[in-house]
């Protein structure tokens, strides 16, 4: 089908031009490893207060850590799509037949593949200080994080799309990113949260995501906060999808 | 609609929603361009030229109004549209840290064409373009000259039969437009339809079969580019004699020729309609008729001439 070979077209491309720029994969390892060592320590005590998940420590927090990634590594992905609009390059690729959904499609499994890249080093680096895992679980937290990268990787290039410019982009994406994080439990466990911060972090997908990553790395994959979190996100990137490649459809740019 | 024309519109619209109210950028056009003729779109900067070729080209959809390009409706086909077109746009479109050779290889798979295909097919252009020494450096290494000539490879890779060319050689030097110009002539004799837009007269002049003369979204003049200079106003050329001025005036006024004979400054001026079919006459009668004839010049009016009737304005000031 076109849509198929225009989406191989397109991710061979970038893909391409990820292996020229390697260093960026690695560098957004960083921010998770600094938590890794500079933040994770700190969980050991907090471990023993009531609330606090069972695991021990580096179980209840690298798991977060992992969607972490996902988010950020996902979210900020816009950035290229702008310098792109910038040089004509979106412009170019519009006019040609090459089908709009492989337009987004390309790049997203770009991002998507940066991340699984990414998460499985920082899950190797997080083995030497203690955490556990289990292959099936590891694929299972794969699939989400696939999931979460479609996700913020799309509504990304749709915002990038609609707002054209870095200057009203990056404010933008750190306002919304940060309450996603902080209400998601992935610095600390929402057990350890009042009622009121608990109702509120319901409602954030992210949340559900980070339970399931958590229930999964601890071997409790058939935890129906596994269901959940997969469910939510599937059915949020499917939307995410058909979204942002109906803004790559109408792109004026 | 008549598919003998590679483009056709009928009034073509597009207004923008702005803070300041709605902006017709492109207030009900209507053009033809027959097949295989060089077509220009003329007008100062804002005028509506890049709206209505990123409306030709299904970048952009119009407001309302129809259109038909290359064989294709514009609105219900556009997939078949850009499968005909090629596109340059200002800004080209290549990311700098790939070769150009590989940015034309990827774009020869955008159309369709298979890897073998688009790897021969990109050599040929690279050859043809003069591209020899810089295809395998990333495109942001080019010179403007190269990266332009790039971007026009690009647009023909898949062998298009209508190219769209947006301010093709703006930001060049002289000789880089020269030689852009030859090139756009070579895709004429190709066989290849080429839509441009230009703010530049000369290049208008030099290059375009027809044109037309767009300000604030609508067409205010077309034709070919001596059509549109005759309306305005015929040549002139300028005699001066020695002697009797108003006896070389008479005899001048008398001939069929010359529509009108004035005298101004101490030289005669003659308005006629071919100025260069009518210099080598001039010439001969006055030195027949024992005229002391001193200068002669041929002056034609110009685009600006046209522009300036057409709206008012002249488009050398607002190009500025």
């Amino acid at each position: 089908m076109k849509t198929l070979r225009d989406s191989w077209l397109v991710f061979h491309r970038y893909v391409g031009l990820t292996l020229r720029n390697p260093a960026w994969v690695v560098i957004g390892l960083i921010q998770p490893l600094l938590y890794l060592t500079l933040f994770a320590p700190l969980l050991k005590s907090v471990a023993r207060a009531p609330g606090f998940p069972s695991g021990g420590a580096f179980n209840v927090f690298v798991p977060g850590l992992v969607i972490q990634l996902g988010l950020f590594g996902a979210a900020f992905v816009g950035f290229g799509l702008i310098s792109e609009l910038r040089l004509g390059v979106v412009e170019r690729l519009r006019v040609t037949p090459v089908s709009r959904l492989a337009l987004l499609l390309g790049r997203a499994l770009r991002d998507v593949a940066n991340l699984l890249v990414g998460s499985v080093l920082l899950i190797l680096l997080s083995i030497p200080f203690g955490l556990v895992v289990h292959p099936v679980g590891l694929l299972v937290v794969l699939g989400l994080q696939a999931l979460i990268g479609m996700l913020f990787g799309s509504l990304s290039y749709a915002l990038a799309l609609w707002l054209k410019s870095e200057d009203s982009f990056a404010p933008l994406l750190t306002t919304a990113t940060l309450p996603l994080l902080l209400l998601s439990g992935v610095l600390l466990p929402l057990s350890l949260a009042p009622d009121w911060l608990r109702a509120i972090a319901a409602a954030n997908p992210l949340a559900y995501a980070v339970d399931a990553s958590r229930a999964v790395f601890n071997d409790h994959l058939s935890d129906t906060s596994v269901i959940k979190g997969v469910a939510i996100m599937a059915v949020l990137a499917t939307a995410a999808v058909v979204t942002a490649a109906r803004s790559f459809a109408r792109a004026v740019a | 609609m008549d598919t003998n024309h590679i483009i056709e519109t009928n009034d073509l619209r597009r207004t923008f929603k702005t803070r300041q109210g709605p902006l017709k950028a492109v207030a009900g056009l209507d053009l033809c361009v027959a097949p295989g003729e060089i077509f220009g779109f003329l007008g100062p900067n804002g005028a509506g030229k890049t709206t209505t070729l990123r409306m030709l080209s299904t970048l952009l959809p119009p407001t309302s109004g129809r259109a038909s390009v290359a064989g294709c409706d514009l609105l219900r086909e556009p997939q078949q549209v850009r499968e005909r077109i090629g596109f340059v746009g200002q800004r080209g479109g290549s990311d700098p840290a790939v070769s150009g050779r590989n940015e034309l290889v990827f774009q020869g798979r955008c159309y369709g064409m298979s890897n073998a295909e688009a790897w021969r097919r990109a050599a040929e252009l690279i050859t043809t373009l003069e591209l020899e020494s810089c295809a395998d450096r990333p495109t942001g290494s080019y010179s403007g000259g190269q990266g332009r000539r790039l971007d026009i490879a690009m647009g023909l890779i898949h062998r298009p039969r209508l190219v769209f060319l947006d301010e093709p050689t703006s930001g060049l030097d002289p000789q880089g437009r020269a030689r852009l110009w030859e090139e756009i002539r070579r895709l004429r004799r190709e066989g290849m339809s080429v839509f441009l837009t230009t703010h530049y007269l000369e290049e208008a002049d030099a290059l375009c079969d027809r044109l037309a003369i767009i300000d604030h979204g609508k067409i205010v003049a077309e034709g070919t580019p001596d059509q549109l200079k005759r309306q305005i106003a015929g040549d002139v050329v300028k005699v001066g004699v020695g002697g009797n001025q108003e006896a070389a005036l008479e005899l001048l006024g008398g001939q069929p020729y010359v529509r009108e004979a004035t005298s101004r400054d101490g030289a005669l001026r003659l308005a006629v309609d071919h100025g260069e079919a009518v210099m080598p006459a001039i010439l001969r009668l006055l030195d027949g008729a024992g005229f002391d004839l001193q200068t002669i010049s041929l002056s034609r009016p110009s685009l600006d001439d046209v522009f300036l009737r057409m709206t008012g304005r002249s488009l050398r000031e607002t190009a500025a």
